[in-house]
């Protein structure tokens, strides 16, 4: 009992400590002043034309987004999971891919796209609302993809066979039964991919041109340009309550899907294109995935393959070359970047796995008694709060509240862990959503079976729980250590300017004039992205067949 | 007082949605070291629960249950020294054959050559010799639950209990596994609560039988007597008796005969005859053929079943019963009685159950 009091209380101070108190430090600096309740600050900035047109964007840009990301990824979802074809594994290893790419690598490769000489230059998106939109959707198809991919693995097929035999076509079966079954997936998927568009920095930041932001870009853009705190606070709260917004619907998909989630043996028909077994249904499936799969994830990483590659000399490792040399007030080479993000990431996935794995543990358990077993589920719920706030908020608010926390004479910004700290946060829901379906999979009589042979409740945890969990384990320890690598809106604003991680010195350099900056950030972009891959492929070496969602 | 004693056991059962029904009702039952005893009766009827409650994995209300007369309260399952063997098996997936069975013996922290002799016994005694190294998602059902029999039988349970261990298979599998299963609990002199709905089952397995129902012992006895001598007519139509009648009624003088004893005593237990209130119960094969039988029934319904023939006749004075007898040559439906034809019938010696 003590023991699992410390499980519990341990990521409760950690996230109380580097979350909450920061958080709402923030956000009261917007609506205190001089020691009392200040709501004043809301209206003002609530009356700025700036505000509305921000928020319109933000909205926006999200429904867009998560509309399109749904239409493409419903057709990619049936291909990839409900047929067999040759080649699939590699296709759903390469579609999963976007996900972990770092924001910024992404903003990049969507900019040597879409700007300057890039192959779809002609189109003008370059700085605009369809730019981004199709950023997010890149990232984003994954999401949509495996989520409704792995429902729809489960779903039992004889639903729509009984509507065939009934007399229904193809596609009339698959719109009165197959998709209304759907519904509960798609709606958590639609509601999740909701959340990243509208709370997306780093890909709008690099894409998004003059005059264009969101509500996360301008919490950054008051904050560290006009200097307006109380507007950030301001736009805190605003974001807080959308995102809070999108999660309670997502929580509510989530019960739905699991409650209809009858498991059947898998049965996939092997994909036919031509011949008798063809189906009308599978080509457009196909159609439609092959043209994402080259257009949209496939020539933005290629054109940025092949940038990087080019310098004013004609092709040549020259902007690699870059990476060595310390560039004027950038602060650091990009190796020496690369080493700073890796020792970093390193520091961020012990914590974020350490504290993820001691919520998913405590959040697997189903206490016999009541009040215990809400406090569990609350314990769960508190835990993903960090996936609803901006990293931006995050990281502001550390840097601002831990100066002299409770009156201390201690200066916590200067300590080295903060960074770690701050990146362990982000990843933290991530990895305890990993985690915490596989343990909660566990059936409860597996516990009782090995307690009657014999085996104490540390044994269970020991002989039941840890060999199940530990092949998730991979897939966290790699998820935490990718958005570690990626992370960079909070790292903005804590990383010390002498030693920027990757993706804050490829902002640095983005930002600056010449054709050999950006070179330089379109190698060390390639750089970025080589390292989460390789994390993530090693990650894959380790984990087991089972793995959570998202 | 040695083996297990529950005393006046009130188990509550809790539903997801906080609505507490009653599960085990003021319980009584004794399980002497050795014995098996089959615990028989409907699903709901709270036998899964008394068994937790044995195991330690649900609370009691109230009540008490001992071992060799020193009481359990607060002794935690892993502590208890009792198996449990699960419906459908609960074998760790991530461990291989050997792996789940030696589980019990590593926590025991058996030496690994002790133990190695020991898991090949087991296999040995449950028919999978050479299963060793077999990963458990290669394993058919009945291979899986007599992996699961292996592994609860292993660190040597003073008291192995057993959740309804056969239903998930299908029938053949069950009866012969049925027989199994009571031969290694022999071959281990391991005493055993064994839980079931299903009568032949529970016959096949245990020394006594428990009938539950709604909470509650309705009856515990030895197999013959509980078949011959129900002590209600809800046991007596759980087992499976259709038709009742007092045995001061007419036709009770000529089901008088059926009686395996026809008066007196039954393995002890003495009646009065002539007692007003006692019952003779007739069910499947209580009542068999005969062109001179003394009784007369309708034929309703007539067919196949399992190499038998069922006849549905409805007898003057008693009402329904099923009627079996041998197909003895008949090979079609053109074979059978009509409906609307009558039969003559006579009592099978052993086949008439008294009540009370």
């Amino acid at each position: 009992m003590v023991l699992w009091a410390l499980a519990a209380g341990l990521p409760l101070a950690f996230l109380g400590l580097f979350f909450v108190l920061p958080v709402v430090g923030l956000v009261g600096r917007g609506f205190v002043t001089d020691g009392s309740l200040d709501l004043s600050g809301f209206a003002e900035v609530m009356s700025r034309p700036r505000t509305w047109r921000i928020l319109e964007l933000t909205v926006g840009q999200a429904t867009v987004g998560t509309a399109i990301a749904v239409l493409l990824g419903i057709p990619g979802a049936h291909l990839l999971y409900r047929t067999r074809f040759r080649g699939q594994a590699l296709l759903r290893a390469l579609v999963a891919v976007p996900f972990v790419l770092p924001t910024i690598v992404v903003g990049v490769a969507f900019r040597s796209v879409l700007s300057g000489h890039g192959p779809l230059a002609f189109l003008g998106w370059d700085g605009t609302f369809a730019g981004v939109v199709a950023a997010l959707v890149f990232f984003n198809y994954t999401v949509v993809v495996r989520t409704v991919g792995a429902f729809w693995t489960g779903l039992d097929p004889r639903g729509e066979q009984a509507a065939r035999a009934l007399g229904a076509s193809p596609a009339r079966a698959f719109w009165s039964v197959t998709l209304p079954a759907l519904v509960p997936a798609i709606a958590s998927a639609a509601s999740i991919v909701f959340l990243f568009c509208a709370t997306a920095f780093g890909v709008v930041l690099v894409l998004g041109g003059v005059g264009y932001g969101t509500v996360e870009t301008e919490i950054w853009v008051q904050t560290t340009q006009f200097l307006d705190l109380r507007a950030a606070s301001v736009l805190s709260v605003v974001q807080l309550v959308v995102v809070t917004a999108s999660l309670w619907v997502a929580g509510r998909a989530r019960r739905r899907r699991e409650q209809a989630l009858s498991r059947v043996p898998e049965s996939r028909p092997v994909l036919a294109l031509r011949g008798p077994d063809a189906r009308g249904g599978d080509r457009l499936a196909v159609a439609v995935t092959a043209a994402v799969v080259v257009l949209l994830l496939g020539l933005p990483m290629v054109t940025l393959l092949l940038r990087s590659l080019r310098t004013r000399d004609g092709w040549g490792l020259g902007n690699y070359r870059a990476l060595g040399v310390r560039g004027f007030g950038l602060g650091a080479s990009g190796w020496e970047a690369a080493a700073t993000s890796l020792r970093v990431a390193v520091d961020a996935t012990l914590i974020a796995v350490v504290v993820a794995g001691l919520v998913a543990l405590v959040a697997s358990r189903r206490p016999r008694s009541r009040g215990l077993r809400r406090a569990v589920g609350t314990m769960d719920a508190v835990m993903m709060l960090p996936l609803g706030v901006s990293a931006v908020t995050v990281g502001f608010g550390i840097l601002v509240t831990l100066n002299h926390p409770f009156g201390l004479a201690v200066d916590l910004r200067t300590s080295p862990m903060l960074l770690p700290i701050a990146q362990a946060v982000v990843a933290v829901p991530l990895v305890v959503r990993t985690v915490l379906p596989v343990l909660r999979a566990i059936d409860s009589r597996l516990h009782e079976a090995a307690a009657v042979l014999g085996a104490s409740p540390a044994r269970v945890l020991r002989h039941v729980d840890w060999p199940v969990a530990a092949r998730s384990l991979g897939l966290a320890v790699g998820l935490a250590f990718a958005v570690s690598l990626g992370e960079f809106g909070a790292t903005s604003f804590l990383v010390r300017p002498s030693a920027p991680t990757l993706p804050v010195l490829i902002y640095r350099l983005i930002g600056r004039p010449g054709a050999d900056n950006l070179g330089t950030a379109m190698a060390a972009s390639v750089l970025l992205a080589a390292l989460t891959a390789v994390v993530m492929a090693l990650a894959e070496r380790l984990r087991g067949d089972t793995g959570g969602d998202v | 007082m040695t083996g297990l004693g529950v005393r006046d056991l009130v188990v509550l059962y809790r539903d997801d949605d906080g609505s507490v029904a009653t599960a085990v009702d003021h319980l009584d039952l004794d399980v002497a070291t050795g014995e098996v005893v089959a615990l028989l009766g409907p699903s709901g009827s709270g036998k899964s629960s008394l068994l937790r409650a044995v195991a330690g994995l649900e609370p009691a209300a109230s009540g008490r249950i001992g071992w060799d007369g020193v009481d359990l309260a607060g002794v935690p399952t892993h502590r208890r020294g009792f198996g449990l063997m699960f419906q459908d098996g609960q074998l760790f997936g991530h461990r291989d054959v050997a792996g789940n069975v030696a589980f019990g013996l590593q926590m025991q922290r058996m030496p690994a050559r002790e133990r190695a002799t020991r898991v090949s016994e087991l296999l040995g005694l449950v028919g999978l010799g050479g299963f060793e190294h077999r990963a458990i998602s290669t394993l058919s059902g009945g291979e899986r639950q007599r992996v699961a029999l292996a592994r609860s039988l292993a660190p040597g349970p003073r008291l192995l209990l057993l959740d309804e261990p056969l239903s998930a298979l299908d029938r053949a599998l069950r009866e012969r596994l049925a027989d199994d299963v009571r031969a290694a609990l022999l071959a281990t002199g391991t005493t055993a609560l064994f839980v079931t709905h299903d009568h032949d089952e529970a016959f096949a397995v245990a020394d006594r039988i428990a009938v539950m129902d709604a909470g509650r012992l309705l009856q515990v006895d030895a197999p013959a007597l509980l078949w011959q001598a129900p002590a209600t007519r809800r046991v007596a139509e759980f087992l499976g008796y259709e038709a009742f009648a007092p045995v001061d009624a007419p036709v009770a003088a000529v089901l008088g005969s059926g009686l395996a004893v026809p008066v007196g005593t039954v393995a002890g237990r003495s009646w009065s005859d002539g007692t007003s209130d006692a019952v003779l119960a007739v069910g499947p094969g209580s009542l068999e053929t005969a062109a001179d039988g003394p009784l007369a029934g309708e034929v309703r319904s007539a067919g196949f079943r399992r190499g038998v023939i069922e006849l549905g006749v409805v007898v003057e004075g008693l009402g329904a019963v099923t009627v079996v007898e041998r197909s003895a040559g008949r090979t079609g439906a053109a074979d059978l009685p009509r409906a609307g034809t009558t039969v003559r019938l006579r009592p099978v010696v052993g086949g008439v159950a008294r009540i009370g």
